[in-house]
């Protein structure tokens, strides 16, 4: 910790005395613990490491007011909302409104799960904004899924933003799966506008020989979307997570992974797809930190106009990790003369029965392939499209799911066409 | 055949080059070696023979040391030596040598490289001095030509991106220079098509010597051809279960291994 | 499996505790005072003798020294360094630029034979066959003496001392000197250029291709005795130099600090290769006592098409924080690191390069290999970035890891920035161990467990030795621990 004292933005003046407030309605230790945590390291700056490319402190002028909970006539909006909105996938489906979970507006859950609503609990990680999400967030939705259940259809969690006026949303959920457990979950995020600053969280816990898989996304406009996600594995158990960014101004994903016990498998994917004037992070951090281990990270961008992607994926073996098996691969393409791409695919390394690799790339459409395709009587407009598609469903199709690999090539065709 | 007779050419012979006896050998708490003898006299060629799963190439790795293997039991005996009881570099300075079935891929490490440690090695275990270089390159060049080995391959590294063929000629060429006293040829011809086989099999014959010995592990009758055993084994389940002559071999091409599957209960 | 106990104790010997150069020659130094201070900085110019003009460059970077934090975010932890503490200038007592060697104190000409510097032009000749080096000595903080001055300056080639070059050609130093890395740079550099002492400077004429390759070679003797060396190269347009640096130091208990400055400049089609060969003391089995290695090095590739090479053997010091970096600003310049950095004991490198592209069609290529063993941690930290207006700029990085041993660490942190959609740059890394498979291969053939471990860190090492002017590759395998290959490839 820097000994330098600092003067507090706006935006953390604002933040403390909104924590001050909820602290004098509802006192809670582990929130104030949290926020302490959070008031100390304060928003993010460069020099924060892990944050070395998106300076949320210089990017925050001010902390936009913090919603609360939803009316009657709120929740009534929603439902018609919910009624007219098409879904994602079949399932059920959750719904938080404004950041807090609405159970009437949630379908029912099928045998195996079960929902309750209380305070998420998390391992600490070593992150302002996670420890800020903490302080913050109202009680949320703890998913469970019991032992041996094998789900046949991925559950939908759905993050409707409320209202059109500037607003904070904060919101936490957990879900925990039971020994051998199996269940998809897709988390949407949906109708929030420039004036939404959205905070959200997600906690995964996988027991023994228990898989997931997680797709989040992003395609509202939100003027900040922080999403941290953080995934404990224990012995055997897999994640196949993915995330697909194509809208919010400053999008940052932060997503810690820890294989805790042996044989434990965890498979990052992403898509970000930004144009305009968009800034989109994501930044990984897989702490292997028991034998055996599998990690793949795979990681894709298309970056236009005067977008900036930027990628972060440290992978850390500890020394007890022998014969861990890692590899990461990430991979940009810029479309215009002032798109920018920043690439850390770091490794930590501290045991030596290990391999471990990763690669890192940033080009733009390869010429030949271009007119390879015009000569066959393609525009050129079209064969840049073809070719960006093919990138970005590399990418989805990792994900081995049709059920969640078919919605997710629709929204890449839908934004490749919008650009026209 | 008496059962006295299996492992050996004859029994109650004069004393042998390479002796096992009674080797019990286990991976993860699953036996593979089970109560093996053999016995191979200076100046013999025996072959191995067996089914996939008899725990050949255990055999083989287990007399050169490469870790990984328990041995619960036994002796072998090179010399009046228990070779158990040596390190890997120790049992192939002693004269051992394996020609790999997968021969490894050392990137950065020239062939040249290779062979020069190899066989200064081997010198100085004897008390000599090195070889001088251009020493050094006429032996290498005289058995590379008789391996049709060009001189171009002698500079890329280790194994790599060499063919099937290729890996096996140099397996023979570092048995033609470093020149051991017993060695274990594991699985020579998987690979390999007619014409490379000749060669290696030449390569083998040209270093044949009384004072030698050669045990060649082998699935196929094919090799046998053109490298004549002095005897053969076979090999099912861990141990030896049958010994005799050339014509075995023959017999087994004809019958295959299914009268030796149950033989070792 | 790991490697056996057997090799890791056999890697760990190679520097720690058996450190050959480990001995310390008794001289009278004429010393600054301890400390730092505006005095401190008076009295190195004066005794030196330099222009006003120098003079208050230097107390501008201390002024600015005094405002300024030592970075904290390399992966390198280390007790705080008392600046305080420390001499800032320690000359022989001899008296300053002897014409002959004559004039030189035979305890330092013992000194170098020791070493084995090959100090007298005789020595030199009989040496080395096919080459010429010229060598340029630095004993502690002031230039002793200098070979073959006469072949090179028929060539028009200067090479000498820093001081002298301010004494002799002062027009340009101050032309070029701070314009790569200007003395608010970061906190090294700028405590460099307030105390620098001595260090090499050369120019190339343009067109001209140096007849030899030059040489230095460093050693840190007195206690406490920081040592700031600043070297200035200049290739002018169509010019090639290339230039060794090679370093050993004494045994020592206290902490010594290095913190060096480099700058190179190449002009159009000029060329400049740098190459390092690093034996610093790594710190005793415990880890005390080694040099900390703070060195900014850079290249600026200012003319079109001109091209700069960084390559380096690291093989020593506690605590190394050193990345050589190359701005490509000239159109079609190209910029190349080759490193192998060798980690043992409880040695921290955290080191690497940056290749900075602002010009058009600018290429880089980095090849890092670093083996890490004993309670080391090993760390490359490398930045490419390609700036808005460097249409076509390429890269090309490959960096290894291998890990000897259970306590040790490798790490790989990159930083990829593309600035503009024209930009290609491709990164890879690995990281691993020695296989169990090679390993067994190399054992079965007679070799022992180090000789095996010797040969295939060679192996692993061999792009960049390749890299190396020849006699550079041969103290560089010693380093390495190696014999050397036979005449094939």
């Amino acid at each position: 910790m820097t000994a330098h004292v600092v003067t507090r933005s706006a935006a953390e003046g604002t933040l403390a005395r909104q924590f001050a407030e909820q602290e004098r309605r509802e006192p809670s230790r582990a929130r104030a613990s949290a926020f302490a945590r959070f008031a100390a390291a304060g928003l993010p700056t460069r020099r924060v490491e892990a944050w070395h490319y998106t300076d949320l402190r210089a990017a925050m002028p001010d902390a936009a007011p913090i919603l609360p909970a939803p009316t009657r006539a709120e929740i009534e909006a929603a439902r018609s909302r919910l009624a007219r909105r098409e879904r994602f996938a079949a399932g059920a489906q959750l719904v938080l409104l404004g950041g807090r979970f609405i159970a009437e507006l949630s379908d029912r859950l099928p045998a195996g799960v079960s929902v309750t609503e209380g305070p998420v609990d998390a391992r600490a990680v070593d992150d302002p904004l996670a420890a800020l999400n903490e302080a913050l967030s109202p009680a949320g939705p703890r998913i469970s899924v019991a032992r041996e259940a094998k789900l046949g259809e991925p559950i939908t969690i759905l993050h409707l933003a409320n209202g059109d006026s500037s607003c904070s949303v904060y919101s936490r959920t957990s879900i925990v799966l039971d020994a051998g457990a199996h269940a998809s979950f897709v988390e949407i995020f949906a109708g929030a506008h420039a004036g939404v600053q959205r905070h959200t969280a997600t906690i995964i816990m996988l027991a023994d020989g228990a898989t997931a898989k997680h797709v989040s996304v992003i395609g509202d406009e939100p003027g900040l979307h922080i999403e941290t996600q953080i995934w404990e594995l224990a012995k055997t158990a897999e994640l196949s997570a993915f995330g697909l960014v194509s809208g919010g101004e400053l999008t940052r994903r932060q997503i810690f992974v820890r294989m805790t016990e042996d044989g434990a498998k965890a498979s990052l994917g992403g898509l970000a797809l930004i144009d305009g004037d968009r800034r989109a992070d994501t930044t990984l951090q897989v702490v292997h930190a028991a034998p055996g281990g599998t990690s793949r990270e795979f990681y894709r961008a298309i970056v236009d106009d005067d977008a900036v992607g930027v990628f972060q994926g440290k992978v850390i073996v500890e020394q007890a990790a022998q014969k861990t098996d890692g590899a990461m691969k990430s991979q940009a393409i810029l479309l215009s003369p002032r798109a920018q791409m920043n690439e850390k695919p770091e490794l930590e390394i501290f045991a030596d029965d290990v391999v471990c690799g990763h690669g890192a790339t940033v080009a733009s459409l390869d010429p030949e392939q271009v007119f390879y395709l015009q000569s066959r009587g393609i525009s050129k407009p079209d064969a840049r499209a073809m070719l960006l598609e093919a990138f970005g469903r590399e990418s989805i199709d990792r994900i081995e799911d049709e059920r969640l690999i078919d919605p997710l090539r629709a929204r890449l065709a839908a934004w490749l066409g919008a650009r026209k | 055949m008496t059962a006295n007779s299996i492992g050996r050419a004859q029994a109650g012979g004069r004393g042998a080059m390479l002796e096992i006896r009674n080797l019990s050998v286990s991976i993860q708490d699953k036996l593979i070696l089970d109560n093996l003898s053999l016995a191979v006299d200076a100046g013999e060629v025996a072959a191995i023979m067996g089914p996939n799963g008899s725990g050949k190439s255990t055999l083989a790795y287990v007399i050169t040391g490469k870790p990984g293997y328990e041995v619960q039991s036994g002796e072998i005996v090179l010399d009046g030596v228990n070779l158990l009881d040596l390190e890997p570099t120790e049992r192939a300075l002693k004269g051992l040598f394996l020609a790999f079935q997968y021969p490894t891929e050392i990137p950065g490490v020239t062939t040249m490289t290779f062979l020069k440690a190899a066989l200064n090695a081997q010198r100085r275990a004897r008390g000599e001095s090195d070889l001088t270089t251009p020493d050094f390159m006429r032996r290498v060049r005289e058995a590379a030509n008789t391996l049709k080995i060009d001189q171009e391959m002698l500079r890329r590294p280790l194994n790599v991106g060499f063919s099937g063929g290729e890996k096996k000629r140099f397996e023979v060429l570092q048995m033609a220079l470093l020149a051991p006293r017993v060695s274990v040829l594991d699985e020579t011809d998987s690979g390999l098509d007619i014409d490379a086989l000749r060669v290696v099999a030449d390569g083998v014959n040209d270093l044949r010597d009384p004072k030698r010995a050669f045990v060649v592990i082998t699935h196929y009758q094919r090799l046998l051809d053109h490298i004549k055993p002095d005897v053969v084994h076979v090999m099912a389940r861990g141990r030896i279960v049958a010994t005799g002559g050339p014509e075995l071999a023959l017999e087994l091409e004809r019958n295959g291994y299914r009268d030796y599957a149950e033989e070792a209960a | 499996m790991a490697a056996d106990q057997e090799t890791v104790d056999r890697v760990r010997s190679i520097d720690v505790d058996a450190y050959k150069y480990g001995f310390v020659t008794l001289i009278e130094s004429d010393r600054a005072p301890k400390g730092l201070s505006e005095d401190t900085i008076r009295f190195i110019s004066r005794k030196k003798d330099e222009p006003e003009w120098l003079l208050e460059w230097r107390l501008e970077a201390f002024r600015r020294w005094q405002t300024m934090e030592e970075p904290k975010w390399a992966r390198v932890s280390h007790p705080p360094i008392d600046y305080q503490d420390i001499y800032y200038f320690a000359a022989p007592k001899s008296a300053p630029a002897p014409r002959s060697l004559d004039e030189v104190d035979p305890e330092l000409l013992r000194t170098y034979a020791k070493l084995g510097i090959p100090l007298v032009e005789q020595e030199v000749l009989a040496g080395v066959e096919k080459q010429k080096v010229a060598v340029d000595a630095v004993f502690d903080s002031v230039s002793v003496a200098t070979t073959f001055k006469a072949e090179l300056a028929k060539a028009g080639v200067i090479f000498c001392s820093f001081s002298e070059a301010v004494r002799n050609h002062p027009d340009l130093v101050r032309r070029y000197l701070g314009t790569v890395v200007p003395s608010t740079d970061n906190f090294f550099a700028t405590l460099n250029s307030a105390v620098f002492s001595d260090g090499s400077f050369a120019y190339v004429p343009p067109g001209v291709r140096c007849p030899m390759e030059l040489s230095t070679y460093f050693r840190i003797n007195e206690r406490n005795t920081g040592q700031f060396e600043r070297t200035l190269i200049i290739a002018d347009p169509g010019a090639y130099v290339s230039y060794l640096e090679g370093c050993t130091a004494p045994k020592r208990d206290e902490n010594q600090l290095h913190a060096a400055v480099v700058e190179l400049i190449a002009l159009d089609d000029a060329e400049i290769k740098y190459s390092t060969v690093q034996n610093w003391y790594p710190g005793d089995s415990e880890g005390r006592g080694g040099i900390y290695n703070f060195v900014t090095k850079r290249g600026d590739c200012r003319g079109a098409r001109s091209k700069i090479s960084w390559t380096q053997v690291e093989t020593g010091s506690a605590i190394t924080w050193k990345y050589p970096s190359c701005i490509l600003r000239g159109e079609a310049s190209r910029g190349e690191f080759y490193s192998i950095a060798i980690s043992n004991g409880h040695q921290q490198v955290d080191s690497g390069t940056k290749m900075i592209h602002l010009g058009r069609n600018t290429t880089s290529r980095i090849i890092s290999k670093g083996v890490a063993a004993g309670k080391s941690q090993n760390t490359y930290r490398g930045q490419v970035s390609a700036h808005r207006l460097a249409t076509g700029a390429r890269n090309f990085t490959n960096c290894d890891s291998l890990l000897i041993g259970r306590e040790c660490g490798a790490h790989t942190v990159p930083y990829i920035e593309a600035k503009n959609a024209s930009a290609v740059i491709e990164h890879e890394a690995t990281t691993s161990k020695v296989s169990e498979e090679q390993m067994f291969y190399c054992l079965q053939r007679g070799l022992s467990a180090e000789e095996a471990t010797a040969l295939i860190v060679n192996g692993f090492v061999r792009d960049v030795l390749q890299q190396l002017p020849m006699e550079f590759a041969v103290e560089a395998q010693k380093l390495i621990s190696i014999s050397l290959e036979g005449s094939v490839g």
